[in-house]
């Protein structure tokens, strides 16, 4: 659970293994949506989509000395199909964008994506025929991490901007989405 | 030490060498591409010499600056002898614009000489397969060769608009080279 003992969630509370939220909290419209998006904030499986150096930035990150566990992030799923947010790590060239695109639409919604670090982000100092220029040119980002490589902290950073995002999230998200992939 | 190398090369193809050059310990032979082959096996085979490291074959690109377009550079090394050499043959542009496959001395040169063809358009007579290694069937044009565009992309994949970050000179609209689909040049290019 991600939660401690007595926390607001935004939707209710955790007493031992049960939450307690108001009936109106669900029944409201657009109520049980703050409750989903608890769920969903809390357990953000990844799919790690590592291409370059940025990786060893990331394997450090994944380990216990930066603990993401604390963000329910702990869980690599190497299936995009178990996946809810995909981690653009690296460096992407128009070879590989195809492979990126498919696995982006492999993931089942929701799903997000954080673009991990300047190539991921920008193509960084990589201006060039084999680069793309930024993974939004393939599928829509989420959140950009900065740095070359990020420190971890930034990516911790990231995934409590995530969260955040999660949060706000509502029906509204899916006509945006569907916007946003065209 | 290699200058060595240089003057068996010499005396022993006479007008095959072209020109040698001695540059802070890296020695360089110019070769008439007739007698690459040869030379490369003579390398490999002298027990003097024994370059039995095939490093790399890359091209110089030359454009508008010299006639002939390339030059396609070897670079062997010894392992048991610790020495290396260079070895340039002078290439044209077109028809002209092909060397011989040294596969045959050095395997391992296979791959080194698909790289050859991919990134500037120099064709090796002889090689057991010859097709792009870096970048993909289709693609169309050589990326290093200096009249390539610079910003001559050729996405696999629509491309969306960038949602978040627009760099003015740095379009995330593709350039197709060669398709008559071809983006304005904006100031900011080279």
């Amino acid at each position: 659970m991600g939660l401690n003992n007595g926390e607001s969630s935004g939707a209710g509370l955790l007493e031992g293994s049960v939450m307690v939220t108001r009936l109106d909290e669900v029944t409201k419209p657009g109520g049980a949506q703050g409750i989903i998006n608890w769920g969903r904030r809390w357990s953000i499986f990844q799919y790690p989509f590592v291409t370059a150096c940025c990786g060893m930035e990331y394997m450090s990150w994944m380990c216990s000395h930066y603990d993401p566990g604390r963000f329910g992030a702990e869980a690599p799923r190497f299936s995009p199909r178990q996946a809810d947010v995909m981690f653009v790590v690296g460096t992407i060239s128009h070879k590989q964008a195809p492979v990126l695109k498919r696995v982006y639409d492999q993931m089942c919604e929701p799903k997000w994506v954080i673009a991990f670090g300047a190539c991921a982000s920008s193509g960084g100092f990589y201006d060039n025929y084999a680069t793309v220029q930024g993974v939004d040119c393939i599928v829509p980002v989420d959140v950009y991490i900065p740095g070359c490589p990020p420190r971890p902290e930034a990516v911790l950073d990231a995934v409590m901007l995530l969260q955040e995002k999660i949060d706000r999230e509502g029906p509204e998200r899916w006509a945006r989405r569907e916007a946003a992939s065209k | 030490m290699s200058q060595a190398i240089l003057e068996r090369l010499k005396e022993r193809y006479e007008d095959g060498v072209v020109e040698t050059a001695t540059e802070r310990g890296d020695d360089c032979a110019v070769l008439k591409r007739e007698i690459l082959v040869d030379v490369c096996r003579f390398l490999k085979d002298d027990a003097d010499f024994a370059m039995n490291l095939f490093v790399d074959v890359t091209a110089v690109d030359w454009l508008d600056r010299r006639t002939p377009r390339f030059d396609v550079v070897f670079q062997l090394k010894s392992i048991t002898k610790r020495h290396r050499v260079t070895l340039k043959v002078r290439v044209d542009d077109g028809d002209d614009a092909w060397v011989p496959s040294v596969t045959g001395v050095w395997r391992g040169a296979d791959w080194f000489e698909r790289e050859l063809w991919d990134m500037f358009g120099v064709r090796v007579d002889g090689h057991p397969n010859l097709r792009r290694i870096l970048m993909w069937d289709g693609f169309e044009g050589h990326p290093l060769r200096k009249d390539y565009p610079v910003a001559g992309r050729q996405p696999l994949v629509p491309l969306r608009k960038s949602e978040v970050h627009v760099f003015e000179n740095n379009p995330v609209d593709p350039f197709v080279v060669g398709l008559g689909v071809v983006r304005e040049k904006s100031d900011g290019d080279a």
